[in-house]
Formats: C-alpha cells, sequence, structure tokens
C-alpha cells in the first residue's frame, strides 16, 4: 500500500486530568475513505480536530503528506487546511445567513470568484442535495435533516482534496442516512477525494468505508478492513460489529456467539465432570429472516427463550451458536439431563400454536444431545455434532 | 500551614490570570488591528456594522444628549445665578460636553448598545462552532468577526459623540431658554470660548474609546469559550455582562489618563 496521506503517531491530548487521547496512532490513506468509530465520548471527534488544527495536542505528531505538523510553517499548514473540508457533528451553521449564503460562505471569503460562478456551483450542490425550497430560509427554520445536508453542501462546495464527516448521519431518519452514505459514496467514487467519517451508524458504514478504526479508551484499539473486523473473534470488538445482536440478546437473555464459545471453553478448562449440550437446530429461521423480517425471527426466538429461562440455572446456560443453533450447555450433570431436555424441548415444539407457526414458516426443527467426554474440545464436537446428519 | 500560604496563592493565581488575559487581549488586538490592511475585502462588512454600530444606535444617541445638555444648563443656571454669571452657561455645557459627557456618555451609550450585542453574537458564534467553522474553511475568523466592528467603530465613535456634542449643546441651549430671556447669549458665548484643542481632546477620547469598547467586547466574546465559572448559554451571559462592566471601567480609566495628559 502506499504512504498514507495522514499520520497520527502518538497523539496524547488530557482536557484537564481527563485523558481523551492516549498515544492514539492512526494512517488515513489517499483516496480511500477511513471509518472511525467508537463509543460516545471517546474522543473521536478530538482526534480529527487535531488534524485540522482546532485542538494542539499535549504530545505526539501528525505527518500530513509527508510533513509533520511540529515542523512546518503557519503558511504551510495554512496551504494543507486549504485541502480539507470539515462538517460538524452539530451542522456549525451560520445562523444570521441564509442556506445559500451559508453554502456559498467559503467561495466568497477564500476564493472570490465572481459571483456568476458562485450563484452557478451553489445552485449546483442546492439541486443535488434537494434544498431549492429552502434555499432563501435561515438554518433555524429548517428541520434538523435538512440542517446537515446544508452542512454537507457547504463542505462539498469547494471540491476539497480531504473531507471530514463528523457523524454526518447524526439526527437523521434512516432513509436519509442512507442517501447521505450513498451521497457520500458517490461523490468518492466522483472526484475520489480522501475521506474521514467518524460515525455510529455501524453496520451501514461498512459498506462504504475502506479502512475502519476503532478507537477507545484514547487508543485505537483496531485498524483494518470491515471485512477484517466483521471476522474478527475479539470478544472486545463484537460490540462493534454485532451492536444489534447484543441488544437482542439483552431482550432474550440468551447469550451472544462469542459468549457462548467463551461459557463452554472457560467450563471445558475447569476440568470438573464433562459438559453436556443440546443443540436446537431451527432449520428455515434464516430465511424467515430474509423473507419475513428480522422482528418476525425475533419474536419467535423471544418466545422459545421466555421457555428456556425456567431451565437455565448456574450450572446451565444457553445461547445463539449460529443464526440458526441454538445451544444449550449444562456441566455437572448426568446423561439423564440430556434426555430429559430434549423431552422438553419436543413438548414446547410441538405445543399446538408453535406447531402451526413452524409449519406455516417452513421451520424444520431437529433437536440433538452430545454427550460430553473428557478428552474431546467441546466446541470442536459440537462442531463435528451439527455438520453431521446424525439426529439424536 | 496551607492556610497560611492561601492568600499568597490566590494573589499569585489573579496576577497571572490578570497577566495572561490582558496579554492575550493585547495580541487579539494588535491582531484585528492588523488585519485592516485587507480593507478592500472588508468594506461591506464594515459599512453593515457601521449601520448596526453607528446609525441604529443613533436616535438613543441624539436622545440622551438632548436631555444631558437639558440637565448641564439647569445645574448650569442654578448654579451660575448663584455668582451672577447665568450669561456663561453656554461655555459651561459645551465645554462639559465636548470636553467630557460628550466621548464619555456615547462610549457608556454605545457599550450598552452595540458592545453588549457584539459580545453576545460572537459569544454564541464561539459555542454553536461557527468561529470554528471559519478555522477549517481557513478563513481568518479575526479578520471576518472582529476587525470590520473594530474598524466601524473607529468611525462610528467620532462621528456621534460630534453628534451627541451637537445635540447636548441644543439641549442646553432649550434648557437657557427655558430659564431666562438672555438665551441670546448663550451660542455667542460656545463659539467665543471654545477652542479647536478642545474638540480634538473630545476626538482622541473617542478613538481610544472606540478602541477600548470594540476589542474588550469582541475579545470577551471571542473567549467565551475559555470561561472557567460557566458554559453555554450561562457562558454568553457572563461574557457580555463581562465585556459591558470591563469597558465601563477601562473606558473611565482611560478618559482620566487622557485628560490628565490633555490638560
Amino acid at each position: 500500500m502506499h504512504e498514507p496521506l495522514i499520520q497520527i503517531q502518538n497523539l496524547t491530548k488530557a482536557f484537564g486530568d481527563r485523558v481523551i487521547l492516549d498515544q492514539a496512532s492512526l494512517d488515513i490513506h489517499r483516496h480511500k475513505i477511513t471509518a472511525i468509530i467508537g463509543k460516545s465520548g471517546v474522543g473521536k471527534s478530538v482526534l480529527v480536530k487535531h488534524i485540522i488544527g482546532l485542538i494542539q495536542p499535549d504530545s505526539g505528531d501528525i505527518i500530513f503528506d509527508g510533513k509533520a505538523y511540529s515542523q512546518i510553517t503557519a503558511r504551510e499548514f495554512s496551504a494543507i487546511k486549504d485541502r480539507c473540508s470539515y462538517m460538524f457533528q452539530h451542522n456549525a451553521l451560520f445562523d444570521s445567513l441564509t442556506v445559500f449564503e451559508n453554502i456559498a460562505l467559503p467561495l466568497r471569503e477564500k476564493y472570490r470568484l465572481p459571483k456568476k460562478e458562485i450563484i452557478d456551483r451553489v445552485q449546483t450542490r442546492i439541486e443535488q442535495l434537494e434544498l431549492d425550497e429552502v434555499a432563501h430560509l435561515y438554518p433555524k427554520n429548517i428541520s434538523g435533516g435538512m440542517q446537515k445536508r446544508v452542512a454537507l453542501a457547504r463542505a462539498l462546495i469547494t471540491n476539497p482534496e480531504i473531507i471530514f464527516f463528523d457523524e454526518p448521519t447524526t439526527g437523521l431518519d434512516p432513509i436519509r442516512k442512507k442517501t447521505v452514505f450513498s451521497m457520500i459514496h458517490r461523490y468518492h467514487e466522483k472526484f475520489n477525494f480522501t475521506a474521514v467519517i467518524i460515525t455510529h451508524d455501524i453496520p451501514d458504514i461498512f459498506y462504504i468505508a475502506h479502512t475502519v478504526n476503532i478507537i477507545d479508551h484514547g487508543k485505537i484499539i483496531f485498524s483494518g478492513s470491515p471485512v477484517a473486523l466483521d471476522q474478527s473473534d475479539n470478544p472486545e470488538l463484537f460490540v462493534y460489529t454485532h451492536g444489534h445482536e447484543m441488544l437482542v440478546d439483552d431482550l432474550t437473555k440468551l447469550l451472544n456467539r462469542i459468549a457462548l464459545r467463551q461459557k463452554i471453553t472457560t467450563w471445558s478448562t475447569e476440568k470438573s465432570t464433562p459438559m453436556h449440550m443440546v443443540s436446537v437446530e431451527m432449520k428455515g429461521l434464516r430465511k424467515l429472516v430474509d423473507f419475513k423480517g428480522h422482528l418476525l425471527g425475533h419474536v419467535f426466538i423471544k418466545n422459545f427463550a421466555k421457555f428456556l429461562q425456567d431451565k437455565l440455572s448456574a450450572d446451565v446456560c444457553a445461547g445463539l451458536f449460529s443464526q440458526e443453533v441454538l445451544v444449550l450447555v449444562a456441566k455437572n450433570k448426568d446423561k439423564e439431563w440430556i434426555t430429559t431436555t430434549q423431552e422438553q424441548l419436543t413438548d414446547f415444539f410441538t405445543t399446538p400454536g408453535i406447531q402451526q407457526f413452524c409449519q406455516a414458516n417452513h421451520l424444520c426443527v431437529q433437536i440433538r444431545g452430545l454427550v460430553g467426554s473428557a478428552n474431546t474440545d467441546p466446541l470442536l464436537a459440537l462442531k463435528q455434532r451439527l455438520t453431521s446428519r446424525q439426529c439424536v | 500551614m496551607k492556610k497560611i500560604f492561601a492568600l499568597p496563592i490566590f494573589l499569585g493565581e489573579l496576577s497571572l490570570g490578570v497577566l495572561k488575559s490582558t496579554g492575550q487581549w493585547g495580541v487579539f488586538s494588535l491582531s484585528a488591528l492588523a488585519n485592516a490592511v485587507y480593507l478592500r475585502t472588508l468594506w461591506q462588512k464594515i459599512l453593515y456594522n457601521i449601520y448596526f454600530i453607528g446609525f441604529k444606535s443613533l436616535n438613543i444617541i441624539v436622545l440622551v444628549a438632548f436631555f444631558t445638555g437639558m440637565v448641564l444648563g439647569l445645574q448650569g443656571h442654578y448654579t451660575l445665578i448663584k455668582f451672577s454669571a447665568e450669561g456663561m452657561l453656554g461655555v459651561a455645557v459645551a465645554l462639559s460636553l465636548v470636553r467630557e459627557l460628550g466621548p464619555v456618555l456615547t462610549a457608556i451609550m454605545l457599550i450598552g448598545r452595540a458592545g453588549s450585542s457584539i459580545s453576545a453574537e460572537i459569544g454564541i458564534m464561539r459555542i454553536s462552532e461557527q468561529i470554528d467553522a471559519l478555522e477549517t474553511m481557513n478563513i481568518n475568523p479575526i479578520r471576518y468577526l472582529v476587525t470590520p466592528k473594530v474598524i466601524a467603530g473607529f468611525i462610528c465613535f467620532p462621528l456621534l459623540t460630534a453628534i451627541f456634542d451637537c445635540v447636548g449643546i441644543l439641549g442646553g441651549y432649550f434648557a437657557s431658554t427655558l430659564l431666562s430671556s438672555r438665551s441670546g447669549i448663550f451660542f455667542s458665548k460656545v463659539q467665543s470660548s471654545l477652542m479647536v484643542e478642545d474638540v480634538t481632546g473630545g476626538f482622541i477620547k473617542s478613538f481610544v474609546f472606540a478602541f477600548i469598547v470594540m476589542t474588550i467586547s469582541c475579545y470577551c466574546g471571542y473567549y467565551t469559550h475559555q470561561n472557567r465559572d460557566s458554559a453555554g448559554a450561562q457562558g454568553v451571559s457572563n461574557s457580555t455582562t463581562s465585556a459591558v462592566v470591563q469597558s465601563c471601567v477601562y473606558v473611565l480609566i482611560a478618559d482620566y489618563i487622557i485628560t490628565s495628559f490633555l490638560m
């Protein structure tokens, strides 16, 4: 890969006693879309504001196109700023100027273009962002979403080389969110600018970003492609990649994929009595979600989880091994537990309402028991059992 | 032991704070003046600020000037009549207004009318990141926001002071006509006693006051975010109050210093 356009090296910044950035390092590559994600208040905006000089670091340096900020002159830094544009989280629109004047401001003040050219360029952006009807209004008289689009138009008006988007979709409705991301993607394709996007919109950002950086506790804890992030088994990153699943898990009280695997691994190292497992494979659940909606699938799982709550104890846990497989794991239990659990689960799935639902939605449920043994890896055994066709 | 050092520590921190803010204000003011070299690109903003600071303050200045002149006329007549010198009323009113009250009262009226408004406007721009937005666009916020206001202040303060003086003298004349039948002597005494130095002195004051009021008002708004005791809307409120109080205090201090030099 080419040398990064911007290199942030060991940046440290504290406000009073509160350390926001702690030796944070990050590379931003030319003509790529770089996403910075993280929880609220972890310093995403602070990190980016260092690049455009709104905040000075306590220590560390930024190298922009081979030039270190610590060594460049004010004139050189001004030239760097001319290449950048910044879209603020809260828009930072000039409330005493109309929408048109807000968008035209950088052209009027910085480039001093002829009046006609300014009008033409602003009008083009206004049309592209569907702001025709509000061009003569003041920012306070338009909706939050429209204000966002005005800020976006202002950031794009100078055709900058690098654009920093500070939460560009916050406050927008889901349709507009997608429009903004696809617009950033489209403009990126067209103008080939370098984009840095600070966002909370997971997983939408993964579809347009080339690199994803996760910031936590003042450090960059992950930097890589969205695919690498998605495939990572690091439990620290799971919350960022499967945040929506975490919410479902909270509602159903079932362990998520990573937590279940961790639990099985932890229990298997305790060397107590062998672990026994019962898996419930619900074939067709994925199709149900795909064709009839996520919510219907969730309602089914929630009802099933409610039934399972009585079966869980300190020695028994349940979780989703994959989207279609739910596993009950028990330690310190005998083989009788498998038989009893299987019978109880069969009773549940043969109750008239559930059976009717499964038939209507082409759900095929297979319940399998796995007797644990001290010498085998329980995770491996579970995977083998699930891939085999043998039913217990 | 800590209590013994509490007072010196407090005084030390206070002194450092005052020195820091004075230095910051100095750099800020010099930067605003230095940016006046871009006059060609700022004229539209300067015109708007002349309209806002000067023209929109005109009615209040005329009103205050007229009644100040009348009060001076009344008080002067009351005092001078004791010495049978009521013919000197025009001199008393004109000199008081041109040398002292005209520049000072104009400045104080403009602090209330324009200074507070400027401070609040810039303060709100600061807390809503509008000033940061200017910086990211590589537009110098001091040149864009402060310099036009300071230049407009340099134009408006002397002009409004001149209007204040004239209207004030008219007010004094009006009061004298109500009190005495010898009011015709009023203007002849004004003409014979008022020197060019008196008018020049008044204008020098108004220039200095313009610099003080405009830079302090802009400075307090511009650095609203550095206010340690408050933030947000309360921070803007405190900055505005601070701008008004500091401007008034420094105008009166500067008035004394300039007067002592001009005497």
